[in-house]
């Protein structure tokens, strides 16, 4: 596979520029283009926090995480699915009110003069 | 990844099914079936006989394989499997690697080492072709014998009932019928009921030979008796197909079978085996249950083994209960946990009535605390309490023997209303989840919030529309058993709707963020943001999307229109009391030819536009907007639409005029936020064409004025309005409502609407009459001046939506792509217009 533009090789991973701070939602989600793929980036404001995550949601398949409602149970922060409120962790993806939904896939977020960068594994013996 | 599955029964195909549904595209599967049909429901085969077309037993037809991109192969078995170069070779010689071989091939009738089983009108029961030729055969039979007193084998004398054989015989080896699930007692009662049926049960007889020359004339047994018969029907257990063992080199257990793990694994590390083939712990499965959970173990395991991400840890299969329940030829039969358990352990509760067949046994430790095991014969409608009290090993009610008595003569207890529902009222539709279920949830498992009841019942997990009733059932129940009951909205906020409501109030907060600091803690959550922001919307109505308000609201509000399958939005402009002008239908159908939109008439006599992508919404909205439309609310827990029948300027029945008294109430409280959505509808006269009886509060003409009738829903729970004041005038009735509606918003708890709300008020329809119409809380002049305030300061969010640059930013799919819609949203053409194209074929992942 061929990484999209904008992206920067650290750490053994590849960091993909989403989009400046400013562009990103208090305290909720909006969807990034990366490649192909759809990546949900969540800002957490209160804790001044960074998540991200896969769009598409695991329980029906609808394209919609980053239209969810963020949030937190006990300490650790999720995002609910604007569909039928399957809440996932955003630290391991786990699915947090239904053992029979599937995990959703989480990716590092790190923050440099005001730009949000998502870190992907990079991933050996590929072309292009 | 290659998979390669052997079988396509009933297991195999679950495989398939639950690998597709976990990773559509993730694996490239090829399965071999020996059979010439695709996977059908071998558990009801003798519903074939009874006349079920065999069309409804094929579990999903030929055409599901290639659209899920499986390879079929029927009526092609694989021969061998060499595991050096993991290949296998099929019968008509297809030659196939793999990766991962999973072998699903069932088991074959075990048939016993009688003499003369070969002759003819000796069958088996399996399969679909056997149950052909027992058809076929069975024209000319007028006496059959069943070898096999068991699960399977009643299942065949069944069958033969119900091809007319008019004498059937059932030989069962051992002392008694369904030895594996039955006791003495249990089985006798089955027996004799049998018999009423017409069977003849010969147990303890050890058949030795088939007599008859070429064709089986009558049976032989090891005590010398004999039995004239003219077919026989073995169906005495089965064997599980392993051959492809032999050659191969794999384990197989003592009884066969192929040895696998906890994991499913054979031997080999690259081969696995399931269901009735797969001999786990020296124990053959021969149940469609444990097969489906050992599916589902290895369709798991090799799932996370493949994203090499995931830290959960492998499923493993550990045993699996064998309880059953069964309609044997329309006997309830059920046994569970340890059915036979004696001993200074256990104390044993038997009922047996002989005059109506029914025999109950329950094994208890001798704490009584809990179920250990049990039999249910001839009526079984407990069971699926006793397995839970038995599985979950929940702790038993002192009288235990209440559990399998009728329950009869239960105590009375007036309340919401929800105690006069039976124990089997479905709440949760969506997971058939029953009254009784989740009262047994809060009750006997110890839920004490919704969160809890749905993770135990899975109730709520689907449409999530029962949850408020799960809610009251929940706080019914606990009340019951004289629980302090602190009715508080999430773990982020200590307080009931209603305090947060007076508490915002009076500390004057007018964001998400201010009511956390002041009142909450931790982030908020799904459940609270959406009811704070609902609150601070009915007590000041600044514009929702304003402030950070936007990813506070439930994502329909956030976005000012309804999200529907797919991910696109529906729109839903206002039509107030349904009367439009043809220049403004027309437009509708511009902006709807313009955007591609699905166009359908809603119930409340508005028209709904479906499948606008997200950046489309501030477009249409704009030319809407232009022709003098206004947001419907539609997607809002706010006044939705106030219905209205032609009245009396057409009708000729008419007494007044409802269209204009209804436009007026729409625009008196269009934009009203409330603890759930509202509807309303006027009809002109006593006919009630508008069906104002079915609302919120619905207003029907008089002689002298207007009825006002309150606290009506459709929905699941239908319940007609209730009266609250008659023949009163146009002005008075406004000033009813505001008061009514401010009572109601004040008050309600998230998400209950106005009938459920009723139904738990102490005093009822006479309690708030008297706070409505007679004022006895003293708030009426403050009620209808706040309601004024909110009348005033009413806007189109939409309109003010689109004048704002940083909110209209928000309506673009991509943040990164604003330009860009989401390319994963597709339609299909349906009856001329679009609708969303199947999301199950969406591809999900890389």
């Amino acid at each position: 596979m061929s990484y999209p533009e904008n992206t920067i090789s650290v750490n053994n991973l590849k960091w993909f520029r989403a989009c400046n701070t400013s562009d990103a939602v208090a305290n909720g989600g909006v969807c990034v283009k990366y490649g192909e793929e759809q990546i949900a980036l969540f800002y957490f404001t209160r804790r001044n926090a960074w998540f991200a995550s896969q769009n598409v949601c695991p329980h029906k398949q609808q394209m919609a995480l980053s239209r969810g409602i963020i949030g937190s149970e006990g300490d650790e922060p999720k995002i609910a699915c604007p569909f039928h409120k399957r809440s996932f962790s955003l630290v391991d993806g786990h699915c947090m009110n239904d053992d029979t939904c599937q995990d959703i896939k989480t990716y590092p977020v790190r923050v440099e003069n005001d730009q949000v960068y998502i870190g992907f594994e990079i991933i050996e013996n590929v072309s292009g | 990844m290659k998979i390669v599955v052997i079988g396509n029964g009933m297991v195999g195909f679950k495989f398939c099914e639950k690998l597709i549904s976990r990773s559509p595209h993730g694996f490239e599967i090829t399965v071999f079936g020996e059979e010439f049909r695709p996977a059908y429901d071998r558990v009801h085969l003798s519903e074939y006989f009874a006349g079920k077309p065999m069309e409804e037993l094929i579990l999903v037809p030929e055409p599901w394989y290639t659209e899920n991109h499986i390879r079929l192969h029927l009526g092609d078995p694989v021969k061998s499997i060499d595991r050096l170069t993991k290949t296998i070779v099929s019968l008509k010689g297809v030659s196939m690697s793999y990766d991962i071989l999973v072998l699903s091939t069932g088991s074959a009738a075990m048939v016993p080492p009688i003499h003369g089983v070969d002759k003819k009108g000796v069958f088996i029961y399996r399969s679909i072709e056997d149950l052909d030729l027992i058809r076929e055969y069975s024209v000319k039979a007028r006496k059959a014998a069943v070898l096999g007193g068991g699960l399977l084998g009643l299942e065949a004398a069944k069958a033969m009932i119900d091809l007319g054989i008019k004498k059937t015989h059932v030989i069962e080896f051992a002392s008694r019928l369904m030895p594996r699930q039955l006791d003495e007692a249990g089985a006798a009662i089955l027996k004799s009921k049998l018999v009423s049926l017409g069977l003849s049960i010969h147990t303890n007889k050890h058949t030795y030979k088939v007599l008859g020359e070429e064709i089986v004339s009558g049976l032989q047994f090891a005590d010398e008796s004999e039995l004239s018969i003219d077919m026989l029907v073995i169906s005495a257990g089965i064997k599980a197909r392993d051959e492809l063992a032999t050659d191969c080199g794999l384990a197989t257990g003592a009884k066969g079978g192929f040895v696998v793990n906890d994991q499913m694994q054979t031997s080999d590390p690259s081969i696995y085996a399931i269901g009735e083939c797969a001999s786990h712990k020296d124990f053959i499965y021969g149940l469609v249950a444990p097969g489906y959970e050992m599916a589902e173990v290895l369709v798991t395991n090799i799932c996370k083994e493949r994203d090499a991400k995931s830290i959960s840890s492998p499923k493993s299969f550990t045993g699996f209960d064998m309880s059953t329940k069964l309609k044997l030829i329309g006997i309830d039969v059920a046994s569970f946990g340890d059915p036979f358990i004696t001993g200074e352990k256990v104390r044993t509760i038997l009922f047996e009535d002989k005059i109506n067949s029914i025999y109950k046994r329950l094994n208890i430790s001798s704490d009584g605390k809990h179920l250990i095991g049990g039999i249910l014969v001839g009526e079984a409608s407990q069971y699926n309490l006793l397995l839970q009290h038995c599985k979950n090993k929940m702790i038993l009610p002192p009288d235990p023997e209440n559990l399998i008595l009728s329950q009869a003569g239960g105590k009375k207890e007036s309340g919401s209303g929800l105690d006069a529902l039976p124990e089997e009222a479905l709440i949760c539709s969506c997971e058939g989840i029953s009254k009784g279920e989740i009262y047994r949830a809060v009750d006997e498992a110890g839920c004490e919030s919704v969160d809890a009841i749905k993770k135990c019942t899975r109730a709520g997990t689907g449409c999530g529309g029962c949850v408020p009733m799960m809610k009251d059932l929940m706080v019914f129940t606990m009340k019951q058993k004289g629980k302090y009951i602190r009715n508080i909205v999430c773990e982020h906020f200590s307080y009931s709707r209603q305090e947060l409501y007076d508490l915002v109030k009076i500390h004057d907060l007018k964001t998400f963020d201010a009511v956390l600091d002041q009142l909450g803690k931790g982030d908020g959550c799904e459940i609270c943001k959406p009811v704070i922001s609902s609150v601070l919307a009915s007590l000041w109505n600044e514009m929702i999307l304003s402030k950070g308000g936007d990813t506070a609201q439930d994502s329909n509000d956030r976005f000012l229109a309804n999200i529907q399958k797919g991910g696109t939005y529906s729109v839903v402009p206002r039509i107030p009391g349904g009367e439009i002008t043809p220049e403004k239908l027309i437009v509708i159908g511009q902006v709807a030819q313009k955007y591609k939109l699905y166009t359908k008439i809603t119930g409340g006599q508005r028209i709904d536009l479906f499948g606008a992508h997200l950046s489309d919404l501030p477009l249409i909205w704009e030319e809407l907007i232009h022709a003098g439309f206004e947001s419907g609310h539609a997607y809002g827990k706010a006044l939705r639409t106030v219905k209205s029948c032609v009245g009396s300027t057409w009708c000729r029945y008419g007494l007044h005029d409802s269209v204009s008294y209804a436009i007026r109430v729409e625009e008196r409280y269009r934009g009203l936020r409330a603890p759930h959505k509202l509807k309303s509808a006027v009809s002109g006269c006593i006919r009630e064409c508008a069906e104002a009886r079915s609302k919120d509060f619905g207003i029907i003409a008089t002689e002298k004025g207007w009825n006002l009738f309150v606290c009506g829903n459709g929905g699941s729970k239908p319940q007609h309005a209730v009266l609250l004041a008659s023949d009163i005038d146009s002005e008075t009735c406004i000033r009813y409502i505001d008061r009514f509606l401010m009572f109601y918003i004040s008050t309600a708890d998230p998400l209950t609407r106005t009938a459920p709300w009723l139904n738990k008020m102490e005093g009822g329809i006479d309690y708030l009459r008297n706070v409505v119409v007679n004022d006895s809380l003293d708030m009426a002049a403050q009620w209808e001046k706040e309601m004024q305030v909110l009348v005033d300061s009413y806007e189109c969010e939409w309109k003010a939506a689109i004048g704002n640059p940083e909110i209209r930013k928000r309506f673009n799919h991509f943040v990164n792509a604003p330009a860009e819609k989401d390319p994963t949203v597709q339609f299909e053409e349906f009856r001329g217009q679009k609708i969303p194209a199947d999301r199950n074929r969406l591809p999900v992942e890389k």
